[in-house]
């Protein structure tokens, strides 16, 4: 599970000697996250961001949980209980507002670990295992979130569950029967709104679990590290302990000033207002969006506005809102093909000149996405998100083998050591005193 | 295999994408060449205002409610407002948040009629108010709200102040935005007239709504002694901060806990700062 010359547990208190002996679990957590494990000594800041999603998912486990006792699942009274948790419970409002913006924080640290992934290509071998136990996360995730915000049970919590439900009646023939299966019924009502807070209680714990195998599947081959070299000998690594529990003990230390600035001074910043009216059946808002976190994926859906048809005959084969979904789920789902799409023997971008200009094209592409998907579905934003939609697929299953075909990789470093030692010569003199990041 | 049928869905979506834009395209370009934009202009977008920015006590980083202010604004919520608008959600002990004593809670809540049964009859019947109650709805459900007012119901306004874009600004530009119909819009949007009994109000997301003007003459509300002279807009900026408050009680505590995390944090992320560099000293990366 680790390098040869890892450090072993040995523990020196006589009951931790004791327990050991019974319970390896001192042992076991030595090698995980202690000085037993060791890492690349290179890694970069964009290196925190996997603890940081598993800080994020712990700030939401507590405050949900807490949540949970104040809150009544039950569309007639779920929207004044969450006035009840804002007005009356102690420090309700703390809580409800750091779960609210907690579920963006996490998406924002989880978006950036995606895209570092993307980046250094650490879903290629001998890493795909983790790389796909990720997008299960991620798709867990989604599913999470936007049953999260029905409970709620504002305007937008209940025309988003009209909307999203309503995405499976698109299904030829057995779209209907699913639709009304998901609800418990035609509309959003008692029997949705507490099947979703069941399960949005359930699937963070699913989470976690599938956290533990991530993590488990990582810990096999070792961290991947901004060279992409793979580690050679003792002088790449360090201990995680101390070495990455200080540099993320600093990372979680930014990380929680930004989430404490958003959660008390702009804590409804990413919400909307909509969702401070209560539920209503008769009253359809203007424009129903999602949460930002789902944008993007809401610009693909809305793209598709032609049916796929035989010209001239009139004959729909596939309509514009079944592609749509298709394409939605595609979106995601071709994230799982990713290692076996991406043949180029190179990991890091940093040595890949052609692949790192497409990278950026793509981070940019998500982005205009994302505004069209939070923009009303009007011109020109339904004709720009059809660009980058275009693009989106166009990225990862035809631009992405090219580029494995026809890109000339620049030189790698022969070890993570050389890499950094090359590094170190290129600093003034005086900052070599002070190793700066 | 899989770069063969991934790259095959690739050019299927793409190639759908592009259709979608062609059409997209040809559809769009006679409202382009006739309008000079991608959509033929609205009334509402072309008429539409956005609210006023005030410069409220509560603004910033260590604002505070300004509790005369709040007693103003409600005074004027009582006095104007409740006659056709409820805040479910405020309790009347809440009011302490204003300055108010117990003994004037306790009157304010006895003023109301609160629905309960009789106990000895167990038939409904209404009490007066305590301040554990919270004040009580004006219409007993939505069909009773509309009779009375033209078929619209009035909506109820704790949370006014968060469920609009705007907020504050959007409650107090409402109640000062009433004007008549601007005959350039009656001009160029000929079948826009306020349809009878609404009232036009730039303010407003589809520009008619069914309220009149609740505010229209200076003095309509009397202000104690040494208070501001209560004049329309003094009155609106009044109520709209008072429906600030019904909306986020909690904006006072939340802002001065936030500025002891932050300070906290920021010391916490200094002396974390230091302890990377130290334990990294030496160890070049």
């Amino acid at each position: 599970m680790s390098f040869p010359w890892a450090e072993h547990y040995t523990p020196k208190h006589p009951v931790m000697k004791w327990v050991d002996e019974r319970l390896p679990l001192p042992r076991f957590v030595y090698n995980a996250v202690g000085s037993g494990y060791e890492v690349p000594r290179n890694l970069n800041y964009f290196w925190n961001f996997g603890v940081l999603a598993g800080v994020a998912l712990t700030i939401q486990l507590i405050t949900g949980i807490v949540l949970a006792m104040h809150y009544a699942a039950n569309a007639g009274v779920a929207f004044d209980s969450v006035e009840h948790i804002m007005r009356n419970v102690n420090s309700g409002w703390l809580l409800r507002y750091a779960h609210a913006n907690g579920a963006s924080f996490f998406f924002i640290v989880v978006y950036i670990h995606i895209f570092r992934g993307l980046f250094y290509s650490s879903y290629k071998a001998p890493r795909e295992m983790v790389w796909l136990l990720g997008v299960v996360i991620f798709l867990l995730m989604m599913a999470t979130a936007f049953m999260g915000y029905v409970l709620p049970w504002g305007q937008m919590s209940y025309w988003g569950a009209q909307v999203i439900t309503g995405l499976f009646s698109a299904l030829p023939l057995v779209g209907e029967p699913i639709h009304t299966w998901l609800l418990g019924g035609f509309a959003p009502g008692d029997a949705a709104l507490n099947r979703f807070f069941s399960l949005h209680y359930l699937l963070p714990f699913v989470i976690a679990g599938v956290i533990i195998l991530h993590i488990w599947a990582l810990h096999i081959p070792g961290s991947s590290n901004p060279t992409g070299v793979e580690v050679k000998g003792p002088q790449d690594t360090v201990p995680f302990h101390p070495y990455y529990t200080a540099k993320d003990g600093f990372g979680l230390a930014v990380f929680l000033l930004i989430f404490a600035t958003v959660v008390f001074y702009a804590p409804n910043y990413m919400g909307h207002p909509d969702n401070y009216i209560a539920a209503n059946p008769m009253s359809t808002p203007a424009h129903i969006v999602p949460e930002w976190y789902f944008w993007p994926f809401y610009a693909i859906l809305r793209a598709f506005t032609v049916d796929l048809s035989i010209p001239f005959t009139g004959i729909v084969i596939i309509p514009a809102k079944l592609l749509g979904v298709l394409a939605m789920f595609s979106s995601i789902l071709l994230l799982f093909f990713l290692p076996w799409i991406d043949t180029s023997p190179v990991r890091s971008g940093k040595y890949r000149p052609l692949f790192k200009k497409f990278f950026y094209l793509l981070l940019i592409d998500v982005a205009v996405l994302g505004y069209c998907g939070g923009a009303p579905a009007a011109e020109p934003f339904v004709m720009i998100s059809q660009i980058a939609a275009a693009y989106y697929f166009a990225h990862f299953l035809i631009v992405l083998p090219l580029i494995a075909i026809y890109e000339r990789p620049d030189p790698l470093p022969g070890s993570i050591t050389e890499a950094v030692l090359a590094n170190a010569k290129h600093r003034p003199a005086d900052a070599a005193a002070v190793p700066a990041e | 295999m899989v770069r063969i049928f991934g790259g095959l869905v690739g050019l299927f979506f793409a190639g759908m994408l592009l259709i979608s834009f062609i059409v997209g395209v040809v559809a769009v370009t006679p409202v382009l060449s006739e309008h000079g934009s991608f959509v033929a202009p609205t009334v509402e977008e072309e008429f539409h205002h956005h609210p006023k920015s005030v410069a409220w006590s509560f603004n910033g980083p260590f604002g505070k409610y300004d509790k005369a202010q709040l007693q103003r604004g409600f005074q004027v919520y009582s006095e104007v407002c409740a006659a056709c608008h409820s805040i479910k959600q405020v309790a009347f002990r809440s009011l302490a948040d204003l300055g108010y004593s117990d003994a004037e809670i306790k009157a304010i809540a006895k003023k109301r009629q609160i629905p309960d049964a009789d106990p000895k009859t167990g038939e409904a019947t209404t009490r007066e108010g305590i301040p554990a109650d919270h004040f009580p709805l004006v219409y007993p459900n939505d069909i009773a709200a509309r009779a009375a007012n033209n078929n619209a119901i009035p909506p109820d306004l704790s949370l006014m102040a968060k469920s609009r874009e705007g907020g504050p600004d959007y409650i107090h530009s409402l109640l000062t935005g009433f004007e008549e119909q601007p005959a350039e819009l009656l001009k160029k949007f000929p079948d826009a007239k306020t349809p009878e009994g609404l009232h036009f109000n730039p303010y407003f997301a589809n520009l008619n709504l069914a309220m009149a003007p609740p505010l229209s003459a200076e003095g309509q509300v009397t202000y104690g002694e040494g208070q501001p002279k209560p004049t329309v807009d003094q009155m609106a900026q009044d109520v709209s901060a008072f429906l600030m408050w019904t909306a986020e009680p909690k904006l006072e505590a939340r802002k001065s806990t936030g500025f002891a995390v932050v300070i906290f944090l920021l010391f916490a992320t200094v002396l974390s700062y230091m302890a990377y560099q130290n334990i990294w000293a030496n160890k070049e990366h």
